[in-house]
Parts: structure tokens; sequence; C-alpha cells
């Protein structure tokens, strides 16, 4: 019983890391940047879907706030991505691989700072030093389902349930829209592409704007499941979403999804190790003993890179 | 032209950043000196931003508080006091730059803080050092004042570390001893590691096993997570009456409340790390019947306490005095009442600081929160002690004790 506990608690953690690290993926599939500044596009959807709340008046709690707070977070987190494409990245696009890394870490800092200092001198806004508590929706928070002896809260649900929506949604987007296969030519020859007619930057910003849409659903789910957002909640998550991506084989959006199931599940099961190597104190180093596995033996990772090699 | 727009960027985030660390350092309350009295600055080191900041900031206004009411009443005579806060991140690393930063400041005469025992661990070298003294009105590790056998063979660590507030050996086995009396016999423990929940779990864990109770699991979590059902899952197993908890608000309260979001129906129990309003607003509704044991008797019940609770509220500060602010206008007033001594016929700083230390352990008075005099080891004499319940969203006393 306490196995399919936790395995509920790990798929439930495992489904908010894959819809993060399908930015990393797509990201990286186009322009071959690892985007750390993704786990901060993250935290920005949490808080644009707390400040939609915050602007419509009336405090409501109810399940329609849903879909309004959830474009606003998708808005900052797609406006925040584009700008940041716009500014930091597309001026590096020739550079030496290493400088946009650098610039993504920048980028990630200058955003958790931004939203630090200035979230809560908004009027009407909490204090953004510290953790802010996030509105309860009815129906997608409250007391969790019993189902026969597993608990299983009504928030983990609404992220497992927003997350296969997200993966059958990006699936038909990338195989069967023109869009989508657009992004496929990208990611295989952007130059041949470019000759094909593709407009490259147009596909570049698409694939910023997908990862960081996906980020803001986790962001919302975040807040709901976790009960409050701060300004530091993208760069841990930030950091299991891209081992997710790594695990799953970077740059393949089925994979990332793998991946962060996978992550999550390992984390979770990490209690059931006997003995002073188990327990909660290591589920971190389990985890990252998997990913160490995986990439001694299988280094595309579980379902591995579909990009044709370009290094 | 690439380069050219990259240094566009460039320029621009830095400009920004420049900007943005300007409105940090703006409202600094420390105030310029003038040139016919000599200055004696008294620094803080607390957590000014960041979570644990609730608590820092109550720390850092109650002193200003003391200094400002010490300059109206001329205390020092021939001495203005000043405040020199410093922000320590609830990070050992960044206190240590902080105490650095002060001890390098030779008219710094005392220090008043940390808040967090593990900072504390790496301040207390770099003033001790100095010569600085430091009053911590926080730090409940017992290590800090009597060395690493704290139990067993007692050693003052440091001649100038004093604390204003009771210890963990003190606290842990008060927290045993109420739930062994409320009927609870199976406790699960689970701590942050880092040194203050780690010390507090150790204390509690050998009390209420000598009780008679039992301590059903042992967990812990990593105080950056924010999803603890694993451990949660794991607790659950081992059917406990109630979780006590060694750690921090900003963990404390999501772990509550995802207990009760799991079907964990327990009461949490933490010591004075979790004693805070943002405990119950992070812990939300679910948290009634929540534990936290915390030093001294309820400050709004105090009768000594009173002038200071309305002397702060007149004097305006935007956050409130916290857990730990009536320890920290004692702290700060201890430092006070030994410079009247110390500094009475001293020329400088620097010469006078070995004096301070001697006169701050032997000063006595009637503070915010009871008589406030240090023993051997530079730990309070008081030892009292209160449980508090979390009933209908507010932090209630429930019983207080030593």
């Amino acid at each position: 019983m306490e196995f399919l506990q936790q395995l509920v608690n790990g798929l439930s953690l495992g489904a908010l890391y894959a819809l993060i690290a399908v930015g990393y993926t797509v990201v990286y599939g186009i322009v071959q940047l690892i985007n750390f500044a993704h786990g901060e596009i993250f935290m920005i959807g949490g808080f644009g879907a707390l400040a939609v709340w915050l602007l419509v008046p009336g405090e409501s709690l109810s399940i329609w706030m849903l879909p309004i707070m959830l474009i606003g977070g998708m808005l900052a987190a797609v406006g925040v991505a584009l700008l940041t494409e716009r500014v930091a990245y597309r001026p590096l696009r020739n550079a030496p691989r290493l400088a946009p890394l650098i610039t993504a870490i920048g980028v990630s800092i200058f955003l958790q700072e931004f939203v630090r200092l200035f979230f809560g001198r908004i009027p009407g806004f909490p204090d953004s030093k510290r953790a802010i508590p996030f509105p309860q929706i009815e129906y997608v928070t409250g007391e969790a389902f019993n189902i026969g002896g597993v608990t299983i809260q009504r928030a983990a649900l609404f992220t497992l349930v927003a997350l296969a929506i997200c993966a059958g949604f990006l699936y038909v987007f990338v195989n069967k829209t023109r869009l989508g296969r657009a992004m496929q030519a990208t990611s295989q020859d952007p130059d041949t592409a470019r000759l094909m007619g593709i407009n490259v930057d147009k596909i570049i910003m698409v694939a910023f704007a997908l990862g960081a849409a996906l980020a803001a659903v986790a962001g919302l789910a975040h807040g709901l499941r976790y009960t409050n957002i701060d300004f530091k909640m993208g760069f841990l998550a930030g950091l299991k979403a891209f081992t997710a991506a790594v695990l799953g084989g970077i740059g393949n959006i089925n994979g990332a999804v793998v991946g962060g199931l996978v992550l999550g599940v390992v984390e979770s099961m990490a209690t059931f190790i006997p003995g002073q190597f188990g327990g909660s104190a290591w589920k971190d180093v389990w985890a990252f003993v998997l990913l160490i596995l995986v990439l001694v033996f299988r280094p595309q990772g579980l379902l591995g890179a579909r990009v044709v090699d370009r290094a | 032209m690439r380069k050219h727009r990259l240094v566009i960027a460039g320029a621009t985030l830095l400009a920004a950043t420049m900007a943005m660390s300007a409105c940090g350092t703006r409202s600094d309350p420390a105030t310029s000196s003038s040139n016919d009295v000599k200055v004696a600055k008294i620094g803080v080191i607390a957590p000014l931003s960041g979570d644990l900041s609730a608590l820092g900031l109550g720390i850092r206004n109650s002193v200003d508080l003391a200094i400002k009411q010490a300059n109206e009443n001329n205390t020092v005579p021939g001495w203005k006091l000043e405040l020199d806060a410093q922000d320590d991140q609830a990070t050992p690393d960044v206190g240590k730059n902080a105490a650095t930063k002060l001890a390098g400041d030779t008219s710094v005469v005392g220090v008043v803080g940390t808040l967090n025992s593990s900072v504390a661990q790496s301040v207390q070298p770099v003033l001790s050092g100095a010569g600085i003294p430091q009053i911590s009105p926080a730090n409940t590790n017992p290590t800090l004042t009597k060395g690493a056998n704290y139990a067993s063979a007692p050693a003052r660590a440091y001649p100038t570390y004093f604390r204003t507030c009771t210890t963990d050996d003190v606290q842990g086995p008060f927290a045993a001893k109420y739930l062994y009396g409320e009927g609870i016999k199976k406790v699960a423990t689970i701590h942050d590691k880092k040194a203050y929940g780690q010390g507090l779990v150790a204390a509690f864990t050998e009390a209420f096993k000598s009780a008679g109770g039992e301590i059903v699991d042992a967990q812990t979590i990593n105080p950056d997570d924010k999803d603890f059902s694993a451990v949660i899952s794991k607790v659950k197993g081992s059917s406990p009456d109630a979780v006590y908890y060694g750690g921090e608000y900003p963990q404390a309260g999501p772990l509550s409340q995802q207990m009760k979001a799991a079907g964990l129906n327990v009461a949490l129990m933490g010591g004075d790390g979790i004693f805070d309003p943002a405990y119950i607003e992070l812990a939300g509704k679910t948290s009634n019947g929540d534990l936290a044991t915390s030093v001294g008797a309820p400050t709004d019940t105090l009768e000594s306490a009173k002038t200071f609770v309305s002397d702060y509220t007149a004097a305006g500060y935007k956050e409130p005095f916290g857990a730990y602010g009536a320890y920290s206008y004692d702290a700060a007033n201890a430092i006070i009442n030994g410079l009247k001594t110390s500094l009475a016929n001293a020329s400088d700083v620097k010469s006078a600081l070995p004096a301070t230390v001697e006169a701050i352990g032997k000063v006595s008075f009637d503070g915010a929160t009871g008589p406030v005099s240090f023993d051997q080891y530079g730990d309070t004499t008081t030892k009292v002690l209160t449980v508090y319940k979390v009933t209908d969203g507010k932090w209630v006393a429930a019983k207080t004790g030593s």
C-alpha cells in the first residue's frame, strides 16, 4: 500500500518536472542552448497567475478563475521568455556555446532578483521577499481523494491531467502542423531549413514560447499543490527538470516527459531503500546516481536524443 | 554590428542591476554622525532578506529602538550610538562576511545577532578574534556557549559570546514533557539537517524516550525542497500521534499543510523557529492544533514587555517585532549597560573592548523579557519557556514553565 502511495507521490511530482523539462528540451533541440533561466520562467508563470488573481476584484475562489489565471500566467511567462530570447540570446546566436550558457545563468539571477525586489512594490501586491500564499481554487484543491488507502491530492491530479493534455497537444503540434514540422526541420538543419523558406527566427521564438507556456502550467500547478510560491522556487525545480530532460534524452520531447516521471518516481521510491542509505535524506543522491548510470551506459538518454548530431 | 548590440544589452542589464542595488540600500536606518561627540556602533547580523526576514527585520528594528532610546536619554555620556545592520541571508558564509566587515570597523562596540545557530558558528570566531562582544537574541544551540560536550563536560566556547534566549537542551525536553503530559506516546521526528533542527530533535528524542515515550520514525528533509510527500507517506506508515519538527517556518508551514492534505491528521510540534505568524499563513487553515515552544513568557502578557511593545508601536516600524524582538531589545540594552561602565573614561572603542566584554558579563537589569543577566557560560540565567498552540489561525499560549 505504501508502495502505491509513493508511486502516486512520485508520478505527481514527476509530472511537474516533466512540464518544465519540455521547455529545456524544445529550446535545446532548436538552438542547442541549455536555457538555465527556464526555471525562472516557471516561477514567473506562477507569479503571473497570482498577479491576475490579485487584479481581479473580489478574491474569488471559483473554478472559473482557473482559466483566467492560467492565461495570465502563460502571458507573463511567454512574454518574459520572448523578451529574454530577443534581448539576451539572439545577439549571441553565433557566439561560442559558452557565452549564451553564462548569459542564461545571468538571466536566471536577474529574473529572481527582479521578482524579489519589484513584485511586492506594485500597490496591493504582497511582499515578494518571502513565500506568498497562493489562492486555493475550489475543486482543484481541498480534501484529497482516498482510493483504497491511497491518498491522491486534487492538485496532484490536476498536475497529472495537465501533463496529459499538454503532452497530447505537443504531439499534435509537432507532428501534424506546418509550424511543428518547420520546427523539426530547423532542429535537423537550420541552414537548409532557412533555404527552404522557413523563418528560423520565428521558429526559435515559437520554441521559447512553447516551453514557457508549459512552464506556466507547471507554475500554476505548483501554486495550487504547495499552497505558496516564492521568488526562488524556480532554481531547484529548474535543476531537477534539466536533469529530467537529460535523463530522457535532451532534445527529445517524449524523453522529457518520460524523464520527468522517472525522476519523480525514483525520488519517492528512494524512501524504501533500507538502512543508512535509505530514507528521504538520500533521495537526491539516488536520483543523481540514476542519472550518472544512464549517462554512462546510455549517453543519449533513456529515449535517445532524436536530434541529428551537428556537434 | 553584433558586438555593438551586445554592448547595449550588457549596459542595459548593468544599469538595471545598479538601479536595483541602489533601491536596496536606500532604506538603511543608520544616520550620519556629527563631529564633536564620539561614535560607537552597535552591529546587527540577521537575515534582512529572504524567507527568515520576518524575524531578522524584527531584530534590527528592536535594536534600533534601544539605540534611539539610549541616545535620547544620553545613557552613555559623551558617546553617540549608531546602528550598523548587516544582512546574513540566514547563510553561514554571508554571515561570516558580515562579521568580518563589522570586525574591521574600529568603532563597533558590540554585535546583536545572529538569528540562526548555524550562522553563529561561523560568526563567533571572527568577532571573538577581534574581541567584539556578541549577544544573540535567538541562537538556541547549546554548543555555542558550552562547547561540543555541553552535557557531559561544559566549557565556555567563546568568552565574547552571550545570549538572551534559552537553549535547545532546555527547549527540546520541555516540548517532550509537554507532549507526554498530553497523553501522546508515539512521535515521529523530522529535521532539516541544519545545526538548529538537528540539535533540537536530538534533545527532544532523548527526553521523550527517557519519559517513556516511543520515537516511531526519524526522517529528514532538504530545506530547499517544496515537496515533502515522500517523507510524509513514510512517516504516516508508522502512525505517530504527533510529529516533532526541528527547523524553521519556511519549511514547517508547507510541511504541516502537506501532512494534513495527505491525511496525516496529527499535530506538528516545533521549536521557536516555527513560532511566527508566517507559519500559520503558510500552513493554512489545517494548522489548527499545531504546537510550538518558544523562549520566555509570551511578550504581550509580560508586565515588563508592555513598555517595549508600546514604544515599538509608537516608533512606527513597518515590520512587526516578531518572536525575538524583545530579546533583541534586551540584548542591545545589555551592551548599552556594559558601555556605561566601559566607555565612561575610554578614549576610543577599540581599547575599551575587553572592559566592555567584562561589563556585559556582569550586567543585571530588568529587561523586556524579565531579569537579564548571564551565567559563567554566557547563557541567560532566565530559563522560561512557553508552549503555544495554533487556535483559530493565531498562536495562543498554552503553558508557560521552565
